[in-house]
């Protein structure tokens, strides 16, 4: 073989392995986040006394009925933000595209307030993810509309009518707020701003489900997105069925988000951060980009959870006060850099 | 390697946008082992001649046929096995590298099995074939014009398709690379693929090309070896250009633009 054949190899080699010791690097660290943030809190489980606590008593149930579905929703909801920013950037070919930076988070939520604005009990718990799929279709379908252009997204007006949309949704639901009295408008802000307090089992059931249906779907999709990149008309040459494809892929980051939604209200600048994130430590292959933005995305779920409990307990600081500390900043960057990295 | 390739033809192929006919009437029929150069003045109709032969666009009439097929019939991934389009390159949003983009060849490839060293080896050697092995680990987005189109015609080669078509893919290119890349398709052309490129570069066309097709108005007014095609009076009806036809030392002809 000749030597530049050999030192092709040896470079493939070497980005397979980067790829893939980064998704390892991020699979090892979650689980020790997963544990800390359960023992971390107002009530505190230091270490010593784990064993003692799950014995049961009083420490017991708040481990398990109430830190537990916590720390297990905030990693799936950070998860999904994640896998669905990086779906969606591969899908509309500009790394700007977070869910809900365009509108879908607000279309989720005000879905999801207008739902529990109208219903109460198992009705409302089970019909909550779905009632924001509808708001997030409705928001990808007109921001679709709005910003697609011969085969491109039209990264401004994407983001342009991803503001005015969400603006609008937000005013919306806190008028829905101000209806239901006091009570109903704290719990209003929820949607707009994000925060995993009212987590409990009933609720992460039937989102976990929901959640890895459309995690199954979305990752399967890589491939594909990277044949993308090169444009709608080089995909379709390379053997892909362009409509169909988006349609499946927007249909399933539409769920993702409902239920990222309906989970955990709107965090912003995950879906930005996670897969961003991913692409500076590893490379942009979606094979190994959508796992490592979901796994990136539940780090930060379930990090940030941890410091908006922290930080000023016993109140709670609203989730997406915390990310858009760290992906505002970001987005302005990558905007002026009109990233190329 | 040498297996002929089915023959692709076109009958009375039509395309119309609106109530304008873009293309009309073209017959045309091209096998493996010749390389065909698709000629013509700004607008005649070349590339769309070009994505009607991909099947990337349907005809308004007549059809495309790939071994006596309708290439439309096949589903899209059947198609991106027999044939490869090369395009005008357009920008990455993502730093994908540029061995990464060739690789993006073997998709078409790799539907339900994993990937294997072969797909590896046949990616390694398109990007030499193009003179791009050296651009590999670089990013493509950082890639100049020409580099761009020497590992964009990597993923092209990458995909070993049956039919060739390419939309301009010395654009870009300094002579050399120019000559390099006329020399690859020839290349191809001989192993039995079935290649058509469009050019502008008519001396370039002359130099290479076994078969020379002449689109006007969208209509194909010529098709045959260069000497026949390039004559001085269609130069002038086709193109408005006043030309002496000359001979180059290789006995293909030369044309000479008349001030």
């Amino acid at each position: 073989m000749p030597p530049l054949s050999q030192a092709l190899e040896a470079a493939h080699a070497r980005r397979l392995r980067r790829y893939r010791l980064v998704l390892l690097a991020l699979g090892l660290l979650l689980l020790p986040s997963l544990l800390l943030a359960l023992g971390l809190g107002v009530y505190r489980i230091t270490w010593q006394e784990w064993p003692q606590v799950l014995q049961g008593g009083e420490a017991y149930l708040v481990l398990t009925q109430i830190r537990l579905p916590r720390v297990l929703l905030a990693a799936l909801v950070g998860g999904l933000w994640g896998l669905s920013g990086a779906v969606l950037q591969g899908l509309f070919r500009t790394p700007l595209a977070d869910p809900a930076l365009i509108g879908m988070g607000a279309g989720g939520a005000l879905g999801a307030a207008l739902w529990s604005f109208g219903m109460s009990g198992a009705w409302m718990l089970y019909g909550l993810p779905l009632a924001a799929l509808a708001g997030t279709l409705l928001a990808v379908a007109l921001v679709w509309r709005l910003a697609y252009r011969e085969g491109q997204v039209q990264v401004t007006t994407l983001i342009l009518v991803g503001v005015i949309f969400s603006t609008v949704a937000g005013a919306l639901i806190g008028l829905l707020g101000l209806l239901g009295g006091e009570a109903q408008s704290r719990d209003f802000t929820f949607w707009t701003q994000g925060g995993f307090s009212g987590s409990n089992w009933a609720l992460v059931g039937p989102l976990a489900g929901l959640g890895l249906l459309a995690g199954g779907l979305l990752l399967r999709l890589a491939p594909w997105l990277n044949a993308l990149v090169l444009g709608e008309r080089e995909a379709r040459m390379l053997g892909l069925d362009v409509v169909r494809f988006k349609r499946r892929a927007l249909w399933g980051v539409a769920l993702a988000v409902g239920v990222a939604v309906a989970g955990g209200g709107v965090i912003a600048f995950v879906g930005l951060l996670a897969p961003q994130l991913f692409r500076w430590l590893a490379g942009p292959d979606h094979r190994y980009a959508l796992p490592g933005a979901l796994l990136l995305g539940a780090l930060l779920g379930v990090w940030s959870d941890l410091l908006a409990r922290l930080l000023a307990a016993p109140l709670e600081v609203p989730l997406s006060f915390l990310t858009a500390l760290v992906g505002g900043p970001l987005f302005l960057w990558m905007l002026v850099q009109r990233v190329r990295l | 390697m040498s297996v002929q390739p089915p023959t692709l033809e076109a009958h009375r192929l039509g395309y119309r946008r609106g109530a304008r006919w873009l293309l009309r009437g073209i017959d045309l029929r091209l096998s493996g082992g010749e390389l065909a150069v698709l000629l013509g003045p700004n607008g005649a109709g070349k590339t769309t001649l070009l994505r009607l032969l991909a099947g990337e666009l349907h005809p308004s009439e007549g059809e495309v046929r790939w071994g006596g097929r309708p290439l439309g019939q096949l589903p899209p991934l059947a198609q991106a096995r027999e044939r490869a389009v090369f395009s005008q390159h357009q920008e990455l949003a993502f730093p994908f590298s540029a061995y990464e983009v060739a690789f993006l060849g073997r998709l078409p490839h790799l539907e339900g099995r994993p990937e294997t060293s072969h797909d590896h080896q046949v990616t390694r050697q398109a990007l030499h074939q193009t003179d791009s092995a050296h651009l590999a680990e670089r990013a493509y987005p950082s890639l100049s014009g020409g580099e761009a189109v020497r590992v964009a015609l990597a993923r092209v080669l990458a995909q070993e398709p049956r039919l060739l078509l390419l939309d301009e893919p010395t654009n870009h290119l300094d002579p050399p690379h120019q000559l390099e890349v006329l020399r690859l398709l020839l290349a191809q052309s001989r192993a039995g693929r079935t290649v058509m490129a469009v050019l502008h570069d008519l001396n370039l066309a002359a130099l290479f090309a076994d078969r020379l097709l002449l689109l006007h108005q969208g209509r194909l007014v010529a098709d045959g070896p260069p000497a026949e095609v390039l004559t001085a009076g269609r130069l002038e009806a086709v193109y408005g250009l006043k030309a002496a036809v000359m001979q180059h030392p290789s006995g293909r002809p030369w044309v000479l633009p008349l001030l």
